[in-house]
């Protein structure tokens, strides 16, 4: 699909502020909302977007420890990436599972209530994991930018 | 913090999966009115538990090709460099996602680019060029899964 200026233009606004009342985003992105309607239809359609999804804030359910845990594999082991990540998704604190080229090979998103029950997760399914070969941990202090915009 | 109960996890699942669902389609997968799945709704946002849209969209189709997340380390420390570095870094454009983190590295980043010769040019010209920058690892993203965490 070949995007026009105006596409680019409700798209920048749409990234940036997905909460945005449609009308809002119409009249920012300088369409009617009809014609609005129509490109989002046709973006949709090709597939350029793909869903709205809500957003949770752990923090607010009780959930203070946010932890992105990076592993390299044992690569010796062709079914290592797919063992390791189907092991990963049965791990209820893991809300993000994400792969790398790189040092890195597998990145792990960790939510947890505290630090004893980071320590439990951490040492009771994080570390039975199959086929580690070395991870670290960096423990999230804040989130200063968080979006999907992109420089169209 | 609030107590939720088994329609409200329901809720929050439903509407990660597809946060454009209107109250009464929502009132019906659940089994409530639409006015009561508007007041369960509501009472999700104004707890802060909703804390917002994401729009998932397809970066490639967008021209950008590559996503890279970056860990950074700081060459200098202080209270100073850190907002010097901190409102340099969330200004560019590329830069979608910044995480003061303890670590390893002092931040995560997560950068688009159209190519990898487009992400060159940032990693230079952008990047390497914020104040007090040190250390920089880059891995490539090959694939991402969001989970529904332990409310799933």
């Amino acid at each position: 699909m070949s995007l026009d200026e105006t596409d680019r233009r409700i798209l920048r606004h749409y990234l940036a502020e997905p909460d945005l009342p449609r009308a809002v985003l119409a009249e920012r992105s300088g369409v009617t909302p009809a014609t609005l309607w129509r490109r989002i239809e046709a973006l949709r359609a090709a597939g350029v977007l793909q869903g709205l999804h809500a957003v949770v804030d752990w923090r607010k359910l009780g959930y203070e420890v946010e932890v992105s845990l990076r592993f390299s594999l044992d690569k010796t082991n062709p079914r290592a990436f797919d063992e390791f990540i189907s092991a990963a998704r049965n791990v209820p604190e893991v809300i993000g599972i994400e792969t790398f080229l790189g040092r890195v090979d597998v990145r792990l998103n960790v939510i947890a209530r505290d630090m004893a029950h980071y320590q439990e997760v951490y040492r009771t399914r994080i570390l039975a994991l199959p086929h580690i070969a070395e991870l670290d941990a960096l423990m999230l202090i804040s989130t200063l930018k968080d979006g999907e915009g992109l420089p169209l | 913090m609030i107590d939720l109960d088994d329609i409200d996890r329901a809720m929050l699942r439903a509407l990660v999966r597809d946060g454009g669902i209107s109250a009464g389609e929502l009132g019906r997968r659940l089994g409530l009115s639409q006015p009561a799945a508007w007041r369960r709704q509501k009472r999700l946002e104004e707890a802060g538990i909703l804390k917002g849209l994401r729009l998932e969209v397809d970066r490639t189709a967008l021209g950008f090709g590559v996503t890279v997340f970056l860990g950074v380390k700081l060459a200098a420390k202080g209270l100073v460099s850190l907002e010097d570095f901190e409102r340099a870094v969330t200004a560019i454009p590329e830069v979608q996602v910044v995480q003061h983190v303890l670590g390893l590295f002092d931040y995560r980043l997560r950068v688009v680019a159209r190519d990898i010769a487009d992400f060159e040019r940032v990693l230079r010209r952008r990047i390497m060029t914020l104040p007090g920058v040190g250390n920089v690892e880059a891995n490539v993203l090959l694939t991402e899964e969001r989970r529904s965490g332990p409310i799933g």
